[in-house]
């Protein structure tokens, strides 16, 4: 019964969500376009379709993974059970957290590999490239991104490195990537950096970032808090570009071998 | 009967293999690493196929509503050849999927508690809720700014990285700039602006765009919206907090 509730609760709300989206392109559609949209009925159906699977979506999450993945991440970075002696000791050692960046770097993989945003763009990426770009293969790698993002800004937590400072070395990377990687991945790799943190991701990270800053003596969740987000949605260019970079590297070398072969 | 069925089937099967890892991941610190016993199994159960049926859901609607929706439009716009009202629905869409987000109220709440506590604002409820409407309104304006231009780039066909590369060089001289408090907020505001319904939609409108005008190829310009869209609300952000 409480499960229903909340499902009609989560559905109002992603009803609200969508509604100013429908509202334009109903608004475009009669107003400037003024054209039959073909299909229709099976396009209403489908935009129920996403609504009420967004639904299920949500509520399952809510009941199955986010209280547990929240308890983890309070419990892992509890200094009882890191061992960490004392609370009051002026910073921390980073080695005491290794479980941390464990369940930083499993999390922000996991979680994206789940990400319905990702699975959008990946599908419509192998669509239009004719499969060039496999779907999956650019899903693992922007969740290796999202991973790296992660474990970092949990290292960064711990130790009290400078967020800008990581976050313009991490630019500086992007900018060399662009000069020399495959045109074609380009737009799509700045495209994964911000689809990757939504539904899944956010809710699991952001807890153990507040957890984070908020055990560890003097950090405090305001200040340290953020910044997670921000690593997790830079890392994936990188690791984007370098998956292009690395199967053209390959590609290159099968072809030189070929020729080789050939001559 | 039997077709639709195998292939929703399929779906299901699907978003199971894209849930694994997290199950997996969940189970393994919650066993191995905490050693606890799972707390009431049921629910945990119901709501993993809750989320299976929802994945499922999701996609399918997905190719058959958002995507062709998105490229229908975009095929129509592109028809009616007007660029004034091509660039209006770009911006409406930025605008009007951002303004309403569920996180980007919670970001900007939390915003307004981090100016309040470094005395840029007065500590009222009332200067914080004008403060977080205030760059709501800001975030929002930024998506829609970022959807137009990135439309426009389309038909331009400019590359990409000029426009990103350059905006990340602003996004970096406001960082030493803007008040310290407003810095991490506003690097995290670029990654609540895009969320599950708007990425699907926007990238439809921009493949569609792309591949509709003639000498421009849909992944090399189709693309890119999405990194417009998390790119210009770190910048208004910022510059929100600097002047205000």
């Amino acid at each position: 019964m409480a499960t229903l509730i909340q499902l009609v609760d989560t559905l109002w709300t992603t009803i609200l969500d969508v509604a100013p989206i429908l509202l334009i392109l109903v608004l475009f559609q009669v107003m400037v376009l003024r054209q039959k949209v073909p299909h229709l009925r099976r396009m209403i159906l489908g935009f129920i379709y996403v609504v009420l699977g967004l639904d299920l979506f949500l509520v399952g999450l809510e009941m199955a993974l986010f209280p547990l993945g929240q308890i983890m991440a309070g419990q892992l970075t509890d200094p009882a059970f890191m061992g960490v002696s004392e609370q009051g000791a002026i910073g921390a050692n980073w080695r005491d957290y290794l479980w941390v960046y464990a369940f930083a770097a499993a999390v922000g993989f996991s979680t994206t590999i789940a990400e319905p945003a990702l699975i959008a763009v990946s599908l419509k990426v192998k669509e239009v490239s004719g499969g060039a770009v496999k779907a999956w293969g650019l899903r693992v790698a922007v969740a290796v991104g999202v991973a790296v993002g992660v474990t970092l800004g949990a290292l960064r937590i711990v130790t009290g490195w400078s967020l800008p400072l990581l976050i313009v070395i991490g630019y500086v990377i992007v900018i060399i990537q662009t000069l020399i990687a495959p045109r074609q991945i380009i737009p799509l790799a700045y495209d994964s950096g911000g689809v990757t943190t939504s539904t899944v991701t956010v809710p699991l990270v952001t807890a153990l970032g507040l957890g984070l800053a908020s055990n560890i003596p003097g950090r405090s969740p305001l200040i340290d808090g953020f910044g997670l987000i921000a690593l997790a949605s830079l890392f994936p260019m990188i690791t984007v570009m370098g998956y292009a970079q690395v199967g053209d590297l390959l590609a290159r070398r099968a072809a030189r071998r070929k020729a080789r072969e050939e001559s | 009967m039997i077709t639709p069925f195998r292939s929703f089937l399929g779906l299901i099967l699907g978003a199971l293999r894209d849930l694994a890892p997290i199950i997996l991941v969940i189970s393994f610190f919650q066993i191995v690493v905490l050693q606890q016993p799972f707390p009431n199994l049921g629910p945990i159960i119901v709501g993993l196929l809750l989320v299976l049926l929802g994945l499922a859901l999701f996609i399918q609607g997905l190719e058959m509503g958002l995507f062709p929706l998105g490229e229908s439009m975009a095929h129509a716009f592109a028809r009616k050849g007007s660029l004034f009202w091509l660039l209006a629905f770009a911006f409406a869409l930025g605008f009007g999927t951002t303004v309403a987000e569920p996180a980007l109220i919670a970001v900007t709440g939390e915003a307004a508690e981090a100016a309040a506590k470094a005395g840029l604002i007065a500590p009222g409820p009332d200067s914080k809720a004008t403060y977080a409407v205030g760059m709501r309104y800001t975030v929002a304006f930024a998506v829609g700014i970022a959807i137009l231009v990135g439309v426009f780039r389309i038909i331009k066909g400019w590359p990409v990285q000029i426009l990103i590369i350059g905006g990340y060089l602003i996004v970096v001289a406001l960082t030493f700039i803007a008040p310290a408090e407003i810095v991490g907020v506003a690097y995290d505001s670029g990654g609540v602006t895009t969320s599950t319904i708007t990425v699907p939609l926007v990238t439809a409108l921009g493949v569609g765009l792309a591949s509709m005008l003639r000498g421009r190829n849909p992944l090399i310009d189709g693309f890119g919206l999405i990194a417009f869209a998390s790119l210009t609300p770190m910048m208004f952000v910022m510059l929100y907090g600097l002047l205000y």
